[in-house]
């Protein structure tokens, strides 16, 4: 087990060095950042000038090594758009992105899990097939046009919620949370809504389709057999042998739900880092974006490194697979 | 080969092309399934639509001498009050119908989303075919490409790789270019299908024995990776570019509806559902609904007969 985490880890760090690279290259291929920030009127001694604070002289060996030695720092340097460290810029932007994304996930999990396993008990019910229709609906629904059309109901026509925004927020300590304030809370149901509802579907109908698979199994027609209730064959014997799959989709899902967060807060211009890396690249602020991309890479990557070892807790049989015998 | 004995089967005469594919399972499938008839009706009215659209559309919306701004905001079927001229789905603030809007946008947003698949799926048999048949470094780094890229939604690759090909593009050129650079992002995010697919039916046909004759006879192996291989493995390939299609199109949506695609001056679809947003409070709701529906219904009729066509190319399910 501690040579497969070994070689996993191994695998991730290579991965992050790989997208390192590509960030980088991303300061030297982009155009001139110095037209983009001094503007029309510049002259030769303000080119130099700002070409030299920015290290921007150097040749490219020297700037890719500073580069990674200050990543891994977490100094990604300025932004050539609002002209402040980007690492300031995302760490006051991350807590609204991660409230929202962490509200979307719980949603997505417990109604996807819920609705996931009601649809495969009561498979032939008229609800289950009405929930089953209006998934897919939901699956090939774009999200911003959900986005837009929560809005159009909820604050357009009914006027119950919020559109834009996320309400009063408390300063924790620097944390920005909207956790704490009717208002915050308020304005947090429709986005969280918007981003977790393809989740959702998604989680919904995986575990419906692992539910009806173990429900044909031997072991649980045993189980019936032997008297055993409804509720503890369903929970005890067949969700927990659904979990595997499911934890692996939830897991990358999770990934993914940060990255659709850009879509969500751009609707709902939620103040979150998806919306600053879309303002990024409509004005090509290269810092911002370079950043951004170390920053989700490191958490996609951490997720899929946390899902494999986690099996390893989850089911016992790769366990004894992996360490005994071989 | 003279002397054939009397009682040979007589060959029937070949049969045309048309008469075999009318004859065929699939086809036999499609008129079987009503889902597959109506999505493809759908698709076949919405297609030609958007390909006539200069002969179609009443109006060119991008002939600035067509457009009158007192038509602005004319709601659907409603004379407009100082003009008095009607339009079918009524006007945006500009005065635009609706309508041709729609009609050219949908034609870009099909341009891009078979323009990017298309792209994606050259790409992706390439790699896969040299990954699968000549193997090696080459494969290895192929296909760990793929693994990383995969590690990403493609949504955000494609995002990343339009920043990056829009800072390239020299400012003055940005609009022009954009439609290009937005299907260099969407194929580029998307050939990692194809090449697995393509990959793993590779591995297993080059062990047949039609490959290993063909290579006794001396064919070079480009020649068997064209002639002998791809033939075989492309019935999963038509069906990951069917459902490709489906996302595709809704990736241009987004992609331009987020402002990072189709400018305002070539709209397509997702351009079009961004500015109508922007009168989604002052009540003007038809410059947002309509192109939304349409989007809607171009993605879900391409995406149900992408479903119909897997179904109906999966030997298993038969």
């Amino acid at each position: 087990m501690l040579a497969f985490i070994i070689r996993r880890v191994g695998q991730s760090i290579l991965v992050l060095l790989v997208v390192g690279v590509v960030a980088f290259s991303m300061f030297n291929f982009v155009g001139d950042p110095i037209d983009n920030m001094l503007g029309q009127e510049r002259t030769a001694e303000d080119i130099a000038r700002l070409r030299e604070q920015l290290g921007l002289d150097r040749n490219f060996f020297v700037q890719y090594f500073r580069f990674l030695q200050e990543a891994i720092q977490g100094n990604f340097g300025v932004s050539y758009r609002q002209g402040r460290p980007v690492t300031q810029i995302l760490l006051e932007r991350a807590p609204a992105t991660l409230e929202l994304a962490a509200v979307s996930s719980i949603l997505a999990i417990v109604f996807g899990i819920a609705l996931g396993v009601f649809t495969a008990i009561r498979r032939d019910g008229v609800l289950a097939h009405v929930i089953m229709s209006a998934s897919l609906i939901g699956v090939s629904l774009p999200t911003f046009l959900i986005g837009i059309l929560l809005i159009y109901v909820f604050s357009v026509e009914l006027g119950w919620l919020p559109s834009f925004g996320r309400g009063d927020v408390v300063d924790l300590g620097g944390w920005k949370t909207g956790f704490l304030t009717a208002s915050g809370l308020k304005a947090l149901i429709l986005p969280s809504i918007t981003l977790g509802l393809y989740q959702m579907t998604l989680i919904m109908r995986l575990v419906r389709s692992e539910m009806l698979e173990v429900l044909r199994q031997d072991y649980i027609r045993f189980a019936r057999a032997r008297g055993l209730k409804d509720r503890t064959v369903n929970f005890h014997h067949a969700l927990k042998n659904t979990m595997v799959p499911v934890i692996t989709v939830i897991g990358l899902q999770l990934g993914a739900i940060i990255a659709f967060a850009i879509i969500t807060e751009t609707v709902f211009q939620w103040p979150g880092v998806g919306l600053l890396f879309i303002n990024a690249i409509q004005f090509v602020d290269i810092p911002v974006m370079a950043a951004y991309l170390m920053l989700i890479s490191v958490m996609f990557v951490g997720i899929n490194l946390l899902v494999d070892i986690l099996y390893f807790f989850i089911d016992p049989r790769l366990r004894a697979d992996r360490t005994g015998g071989h | 080969m003279t002397d054939m004995p009397p009682d040979a089967p007589i060959a029937p005469p070949p049969k045309s092309r048309m008469r075999l594919a009318l004859e065929s399972d699939v086809f036999y499938t499609f008129r079987r399934s009503p889902v597959a008839v109506i999505s493809a009706l759908v698709v076949l009215v919405l297609v030609l639509s958007s390909v006539l659209a200069p002969w179609i559309a009443p109006t060119n919306p991008f002939d600035p001498s067509s457009l009158n701004l007192m038509n602005g905001f004319t709601p659907p079927m409603e004379p407009n009050a100082f003009t008095g001229e009607t339009f079918l789905l009524g006007t945006d603030d500009q005065g635009r119908d609706v309508f041709s809007t729609i009609l050219y946008g949908m034609r870009i947003s099909l341009f891009v989303g078979v323009a990017a698949v298309t792209f994606a799926m050259i790409l992706g048999i390439t790699l896969g075919l040299i990954s699968g048949y000549v193997g090696g470094w080459l494969e290895t780094i192929i296909m760990r490409t793929a693994d990383v890229q995969l590690t990403f939604p493609s949504i955000l690759v494609a995002m990343l790789i339009f920043g990056i090909a829009k800072g390239v593009t020299p400012v003055e050129y940005r609009d022009q270019m954009a439609i290009w650079v937005l299907i260099l992002a969407i194929g580029l995010s998307d050939w990692v299908q194809f090449a697995r697919v393509v990959r793993g039916a590779t591995l297993v046909e080059k062990n047949k024995e039609y490959v290993q004759a063909a290579r006794l006879i001396g064919r070079t192996p480009g020649a068997i990776m064209l002639r002998h291989i791809l033939p075989n493995v492309l019935s999963p390939v038509l069906v990951i570019a069917t459902i490709s299609l489906a996302l595709a199109i809704i990736a241009e949506a987004t992609l331009s509806f987020l402002g990072v695609g189709a400018p305002p001056t070539q709209p397509s679809l997702g351009t079009l559902i961004r500015i109508g947003q922007g009168f989604l409070f002052s009540g003007e709701w038809w410059i947002l609904f309509f192109p939304a529906c349409t989007l809607l219904a171009l993605a879900l009729s391409v995406n149900l007969l992408g479903d119909w066509l897997r179904d109906a190319l999966n030997p298993r399910l038969r």
